[in-house]
């Protein structure tokens, strides 16, 4: 028991930096360069998508173990999926919207945007593909939405500094977005000695 | 064939081409192009199921779209696309297993592809079956040049070579793959590691942006250069040109915006 605990922690912390959703499995790249420099949004953005991952993964783990999979159908999953999430992403929006209006103000235009977003996918589909069990497939989820919004939040704050420079004009913008990202990724390159 | 509906095939064809190409014009699909371009056969096998997927979506959607109902559009194409991927799944992982495993979770990330999303909104719902075939076509041409181009730098600089026959193992030469050293030789070797990480991916896409904004920037700039002496030929001539009447001052239009 202690040592599957530890192991689930070890994950967590290896998809949260070691092996960072954005910055070295490519997921929600679009969003990441897309939402720009304004940190808060960028905040609220990665908040939804940690609700979710974290949901989606909740639900679709029962789905393919206990529907998919008996009924013969494993090559299913991506249909069904895309599926769960679309519905997902609707009912999350009532339920903040019930909850918490203020919440729901902030995330209001970036929730229909994370049915796209692939790093929803992306985990599930890596979950069922790698035969994760439960606490396994939950700490992929946890560390990989973790990451996805402190990536984006550290990622709104360089740009907000960035844009206070004068960069050559071909540079300015995406592509000068793209060169940070890959400094980035350079940065956390340095800890792939932590890995599990 | 009239010579309207002519040019407008020629148009849906060429424009994702280069004109508006998904990935270096439109910044869509980024994911896989950083993903999968560690080399240049699985960035070709990328772009050739992505090409697929989006001409059998397109012309799936443009043949259905009086049926489906505003309202329930983008779940339907979803499910639409989603099928094509499961299919295209299938396919490669029985005949190109190499090339499934190399994409891996990539292959059902065409899913939520933009640019499938964004081709079937934007235009296959409007336009007719052939069009939007056409369409399909040339932009996975485009996708697929695009991914060729930065997989094309990304192996060479990263691996010093050129591998062939490691995915598609039908390209093979008496069972073993064939290696073009570009970098590399027998004694020497001055491949950067790097540019096959992650890090390197996002500095490959980052200096080809720039490259192709610098060569933006340029025509912008002689366009507005050209409108400049225009302008002020007009009004040279307008001062000649003997007027009871002063002329109303000239302001020649301001161009660029440096």
């Amino acid at each position: 028991m202690y040592a599957y605990f530890v192991s689930f922690l070890l994950s967590i912390v290896t998809y949260l930096l070691i092996d960072n959703v954005v910055l070295s499995r490519f997921y929600g790249i679009c969003s990441f360069v897309g939402v720009g420099n304004k940190v808060k949004s960028a905040f609220s953005m990665g908040l939804a998508v940690v609700f979710v991952i974290v949901f989606a993964t909740l639900i679709c783990f029962p789905i393919y173990y206990y529907v998919l999979v008996p009924a013969g159908l494993p090559f299913m999953d991506t249909v069904v999926y895309i599926l769960v999430i679309a519905c997902l992403v609707q009912v999350v929006g009532f339920f903040i919207k019930k909850y918490s209006p203020a919440l729901y103000k902030s995330l209001g235009i970036y929730l229909p945007l994370i049915t796209t977003n692939c790093a929803v996918l992306g985990v599930v589909t890596e979950n069922s593909n790698s035969g994760f069990d439960f606490g396994m497939s939950m700490a992929n989820a946890l560390g990989t939405s973790l990451g996805y919004l402190l990536m984006i939040v550290i990622f709104a704050c360089i740009r907000m500094r960035l844009d206070s420079y004068t960069a050559p004009r071909a540079m300015k913008g995406v592509p000068l977005a793209l060169i940070t990202a890959g400094l980035m990724a350079m940065a956390l390159m340095g800890l792939t000695g932590l890995g599990v | 064939m009239d010579e309207i509906a002519r040019k407008r095939h020629h148009e849906s064809f060429v424009a994702g081409i280069i004109k508006e190409n998904p990935l270096f014009v439109a910044i869509l699909g980024t994911c896989p192009a950083l993903a999968v371009t560690t080399t240049l056969e699985a960035a070709l096998g990328m772009g050739v199921l992505f090409t697929f997927v989006l001409v059998g979506s397109n012309v799936l959607i443009s043949a259905l779209r009086k049926l489906i109902p505003e309202e329930v559009e983008t779940p339907a194409y979803i499910v639409i696309v989603a099928t094509f991927v499961t299919v295209v799944k299938m396919l490669c992982e029985a005949y190109i297993p190499n090339l499934y495993s190399s994409l891996g979770v990539f292959l059902a990330l065409l899913v939520v592809n933009c640019i499938v999303l964004g081709r079937a909104e934007a235009f296959a719902n409007k336009n007719s079956v052939y069009d939007s075939f056409l369409d399909g076509i040339g932009n996975g041409i485009g996708y697929t040049l695009a991914l060729l181009l930065i997989a094309l730098i990304r192996e060479v600089l990263g691996t010093g070579m050129i591998t062939i026959g490691d995915i598609f193992t039908f390209l093979k030469v008496n069972g073993a793959s064939i290696h073009l050293y570009i970098l590399k030789g027998p004694t020497w070797d001055y491949s950067i590691y790097l540019f096959g990480t992650p890090a390197g991916a996002f500095f490959v896409f980052g200096v080809i942006m720039a490259v192709l904004a610098y060569k933006a920037n340029k025509k912008k700039d002689r366009e507005a250069a050209e409108r400049r002496a225009r302008a002020f030929a007009a009004a040279e001539a307008a001062k000649k040109a003997p007027s009871p009447i002063a002329p109303v001052a000239q302001v020649a239009p301001k161009g660029g915006n440096d």
